[in-house]
């Protein structure tokens, strides 16, 4: 990451995620590489966050717009798989502005991530900050997510799950 | 182009899209809101991971072969997933099962599959064993759920278990390709998976107070184009509209 162009990052910087549209794709830690070729030709590798998220096909034509509004016509877009992406890729910016949006962050994925079965990853509701959260299902609204309800504010809300 | 690495991709492909199709037809109908989503969700990595195959099978056919062209152009005997995979839907029950018999046995696969000496198949793994890790829990809970439940919950897995037992066996009798792409360090042997994935299905039931049956009879030729008579009405419904409006991509 250190050695990507900071103009180029700056750029990739306003493109936000179609389906949750706070975090920029720089936020969401999909961004692998960007490799410039000369003659405002550049290569940007980025990872997928799930296999079947539909949203990848959109990150990529939203990356091109943007690149092509600031004078880059010509961009080739790389998907690599491996290492695989992970929430720990998430910028702490990013998870601080997915709070303030109302969906719960991932937690860093070294304390959970566990599959023991009918076990709860502890998820801190994002309106009140209370412990006393229950999961209502593993899988929300979009491949990303897991549905949580907030037993003190009896808020539902939406699991950015670790992965 | 080496032949049984194209055909072992698409048996991963394969396996990946029509078990993914078949969850998807529950769409709308789950038993609750939230298991709906659930297992369309499912249906959605399961169908991210069949296009991860199909690309890498295009790109080693070559010859203008495309991920659509391989998933909605080839006709019941050129498929080589597994019969589990396609068998009907039934009850919720039975669609429990079969997710649980195919989830742990692709978590068994892809761990395995991650040290490939194939760098892309070992990336696909890699990332598709993330999800199938979730979907595992899923379908573990589910089956324990509805086994150790209530009189007609438990009448009912045994239903299922009865069907769908015989199809298990051949998860593990490797078809020409499997056995060529595991001598050349492609691929794990499957039939060394079997252990392992027996041990995990008994635990589970063990809780789920569900019976292990005999082995006894396996049904197989999915692997090599035989398939049961439900893959051809899932082929007439998933490839209508290539077939009416040639050349629609994803």
């Amino acid at each position: 990451m250190v050695a990507m162009s900071q103009k180029i990052l700056n750029i990739l910087a306003q493109v936000p995620d179609p389906e949750v549209p706070v975090l920029s794709v720089l936020d969401l830690g999909i961004i692998r590489d960007v490799v410039e070729l000369g003659d405002h030709k550049i290569e940007i590798i980025i990872t997928p966050t799930y296999t079947g998220c539909p949203a990848m096909d959109a990150i990529a034509t939203n990356i091109r717009i943007e690149m092509a509004a600031h004078g880059y016509g010509q961009v080739k877009i790389t998907t690599a798989l491996s290492p695989a992406w992970t929430t720990d890729w998430m910028s702490e910016e990013g998870k601080q502005k997915l709070k303030s949006y109302g969906i719960a962050p991932p937690l860093p994925k070294q304390q959970t991530c566990r599959s023991e079965l009918f076990s709860e990853e502890a998820v801190p509701c994002p309106h009140c900050n209370s412990y006393h959260t229950n999961r209502i299902s593993e899988f929300g609204s979009t491949a990303c997510k897991a549905l949580y309800h907030c037993q003190d504010c009896k808020e539902p809300f939406d699991y950015f799950k670790c992965h | 182009m080496k032949e049984h690495l194209f055909k072992y991709t698409l048996h991963l492909a394969d396996n990946a899209l029509i078990l993914g199709h078949r969850n998807s037809e529950w769409c709308g109908h789950g038993p609750a809101l939230e298991q709906d989503i659930a297992i369309t969700n499912i249906s959605l990595d399961l169908i991210g991971q069949a296009r991860n195959f199909f690309q890498y099978a295009a790109a080693l056919y070559g010859n203008r072969a495309t991920e659509d062209s391989l998933a909605y152009l080839r006709d019941a005997r050129d498929f080589t997933n597994c019969l589990l995979t396609e068998q009907q839907n039934g009850d919720w029950g039975k669609t429990i099962l079969r997710q649980f018999f195919m989830s742990n046995y692709q978590s068994l696969l892809y761990d395995q599959l991650q040290q490939s000496k194939d760098e892309q198949l070992a990336a696909i793994s890699a990332k598709a064993l993330k999800e199938v890790t979730y979907h595992l829990k899923w379908s573990n809970e589910w089956v324990i759920r509805l086994g150790d439940g209530t009189d007609e919950s438990h009448a009912r897995m045994l239903k299922a278990l009865n069907d769908l037992w015989p199809y298990n066996g051949e998860l593990f009798i490797p078809a020409p390709y499997e056995v060529q792409a595991f001598e050349e360090g492609i691929a794990p042997d499957v039939k060394t998976l079997k252990n392992n994935w027996l041990n995990k299905v008994a635990t589970i039931f063990e809780e789920a107070k569900l019976p292990v049956p005999k082995e006894g009879f396996s049904q197989t030729g999915g692997k090599t184009g035989l398939h049961t008579e439900y893959l051809g009405y899932i082929l007439a419904d998933m490839q209508y509209l290539q077939r009416t409006y040639p050349n629609n991509t994803w």
